[in-house]
C-alpha cells in the first residue's frame, strides 16, 4: 500500500463549532460539518503526516477504533473530501504550505 | 432543516458568534439618497487594531464575516485586511458599491478566496441609479466592475433597495441580474440614520408598490406561499427569538464599537476599551436582547402575524422599544397578507394619534 499524504485546500473557510469543523468550499459555496472523528483527521492534514500515522497515532489513540477499520473509514473520508476539493491528497508529501489549523 | 439552520442553532445553542459584521470605513465615494450613515472619519480603527480584532473574532467561533461599509475599497489597508482575514479562515461576503474594482482588484478578491461580493444596484437606467447615488457614472462603473468580478468566476449578487426614487425599476434590475448571470435580492426596508434621524423614512415605497413586488412572482418566488394568510402562532413561535442578531450575530462599527446588528445600533461595548469576547458574553445590553422570546413582546405576542412576521427588533429599539413592534414590518406582513397587524388595530383604535414615523401614518389610517 502506498503512502497517502493530506493537506487542507487554502480556498476554505473553517472554524471549529464545538467539537465540530465547519468548512465551506470557496470554489462552490458548499457547506460541510465534519464530526469530531473526521475533524481530528482534518486537522492532522499537514501534507508531511501519512494518513496511515494519523490515523494510528491521533485517531486511535482519541477514539476507541481498530486501526484497520478507521484506515478504512479515513480514506473515504478523505476521498470524499478531496472529491470536494477541500483537501489535497497525493502519494509524495505537500510542500505546498496548509493554511493554518482553524481555531 | 438545512444545514445552516443547523449550524445557526449549534452556534445559538453553544453562545457562539457565528457571523460578524465589521464596517471598515463610513467614508463613501456615493452619496445615496437612503443612506443611514454620516461618512465623515471620526476615528476609524487602525489596521493593527481590526487585524487584532480579527484574532479576537476567529478565537470567538465566528465564521462568516462580512466586510462592508461605506464603501470597504476606499481603505488603502482594504487588502492587507481582507488577506488577513482570508489567513484566519472566515468566509468573507464584500458588501462594496464596486465602482473602485478593476481587473486588478477582481483578480486580487478571487486569489484571497472571497465567498461572495454583493454589489448594490438602484435601477437599471444611469439616471435612476447615479440619480440615488449622486455619483455621475456610478451605474456604468459598477456593472463594468461585475463583469470583472464575474470573469473571475467570483459570485455576485445584485443589492436592490426599493425605495421612492426606484418604485418602477425593481423588475428592470431584476432582468438586468438575469442577463449578467448574477444574484438578485430587493430589500425594501429603509432605516433611520444610526444617529437616530428619521427623515430617511419618508424614501420608504408606497404601499401600492410594495404589494405589486410582492405579487411578482420573479422577485419573490411562489406569490401564494408569499402572501398566504399567517398560521396561527404556536409554543414555538411563543418561545422563538427574533433574529440573530445578538444571538449569533454582532457588528462592528469602524469605530470599535459593538452592536448586536448593523440595524440595531444599541451600544453594547467598544473594543478599543474591552476584548470582544467579554463584550460578547457580558454585555448586559446583548444579554438584554438574548431574553427576549416572542411571548415577551407586549403587542406582537397577540398579533396574528407573529410567526410569519419578519419584525427586526433593531427598527422596533429605533422606534423606541426593542420590546415593541417594528412598524415597517407591520407594513409588509399587511401588505403581503390583507390581515391588519396587532399593532395597526391598537393604532387605529386609539382615540389620539401621533405620527411617529413619516410615511407610515396611512397605514395605520386605512386600517380603520
Amino acid at each position: 500500500m502506498n503512502a497517502k499524504y493530506i493537506a487542507r485546500s487554502s480556498a476554505i473557510a473553517a472554524r471549529k463549532l464545538g467539537d465540530e469543523m465547519i468548512i465551506m468550499s470557496a470554489l462552490n459555496s458548499t457547506l460541510f460539518t465534519l464530526n469530531p472523528v473526521a475533524t481530528v483527521i482534518w486537522q492532522a492534514a499537514d501534507g508531511k503526516t501519512p494518513l496511515a500515522d494519523i490515523v494510528q497515532g491521533t485517531v486511535c489513540r482519541q477514539f476507541d477504533v481498530a486501526p484497520e477499520l478507521a484506515y478504512e473509514d479515513a480514506e473515504a473520508l478523505v476521498n470524499d473530501l478531496a472529491g470536494h476539493g477541500i483537501l489535497l491528497v497525493s502519494e509524495q508529501p505537500i510542500s505546498a504550505q496548509a493554511p493554518q489549523e482553524p481555531r | 432543516m438545512s444545514l445552516m439552520e443547523e449550524v445557526n442553532a449549534r452556534a445559538q445553542a453553544l453562545g457562539v458568534p457565528i457571523s460578524a459584521h465589521i464596517d471598515l470605513t463610513y467614508r463613501c465615494n456615493e452619496r445615496c439618497e437612503h443612506c443611514y450613515l454620516e461618512h465623515d472619519d471620526k476615528g476609524e480603527m487602525s489596521t493593527a487594531e481590526i487585524f487584532d480584532i480579527l484574532g479576537q473574532l476567529a478565537d470567538a467561533g465566528v465564521f462568516f464575516l462580512v466586510l462592508s461599509g461605506g464603501e470597504p475599497l476606499l481603505r488603502r489597508d482594504f487588502f492587507p485586511i481582507l488577506e488577513r482575514a482570508r489567513s484566519l479562515l472566515f468566509n468573507v461576503k464584500l458588501k462594496t458599491n464596486a465602482v473602485l474594482i478593476h481587473e486588478a482588484e477582481a483578480q486580487r478578491l478571487r486569489e484571497l478566496g472571497v465567498e461572495q461580493v454583493q454589489i448594490s444596484v438602484y435601477s437599471h437606467r444611469p439616471e435612476v441609479h447615479d440619480g440615488i447615488t449622486k455619483l455621475p457614472g456610478s451605474l456604468k462603473r459598477t456593472l463594468r466592475a461585475i463583469e470583472f468580478l464575474k470573469s473571475q468566476g467570483l459570485k455576485v449578487t445584485m443589492a436592490n433597495v426599493l425605495m421612492r426614487p426606484n418604485v418602477l425599476d425593481a423588475s428592470g434590475v431584476h432582468r438586468l441580474a438575469s442577463d449578467l448571470g448574477v444574484g438578485y435580492t430587493l430589500d425594501p426596508t429603509i432605516t433611520p440614520m444610526m444617529n437616530g434621524d428619521k427623515s430617511l423614512l419618508k424614501l420608504r415605497a408606497p404601499r401600492e408598490v410594495l404589494r405589486e413586488a410582492f405579487r411578482d412572482p420573479t422577485l419573490v418566488g411562489d406569490v401564494d406561499e408569499f402572501c398566504a394568510p399567517p398560521a396561527a402562532p404556536d409554543d414555538d413561535a411563543l418561545n422563538a427569538t427574533a433574529c440573530s442578531a445578538g444571538h449569533t450575530a454582532c457588528y462592528i462599527s469602524p469605530y470599535a464599537d459593538v452592536y448586536p446588528c448593523v440595524q440595531f445600533p444599541l451600544p453594547s461595548g467598544n473594543l478599543r476599551r474591552q476584548k470582544f469576547i467579554d463584550i460578547w458574553r457580558d454585555s448586559p445590553e446583548l444579554n438584554d436582547v438574548r431574553s427576549i422570546r416572542a411571548r415577551d413582546l407586549p403587542t406582537c405576542s397577540s398579533c396574528t402575524h407573529l410567526a410569519s412576521c419578519s419584525r427586526c427588533p433593531g427598527l422596533a429599539w429605533m422606534e423606541g422599544n426593542m420590546r415593541g413592534p417594528s412598524t415597517a414590518d407591520c407594513e409588509k406582513s399587511f401588505v403581503r397578507t390583507g390581515i391588519p397587524s396587532a399593532n395597526m388595530l391598537a393604532k387605529a383604535s386609539a382615540p389620539a394619534r401621533r405620527p411617529a414615523m413619516p410615511g407610515l401614518v396611512q397605514i395605520s389610517m386605512a386600517t380603520t
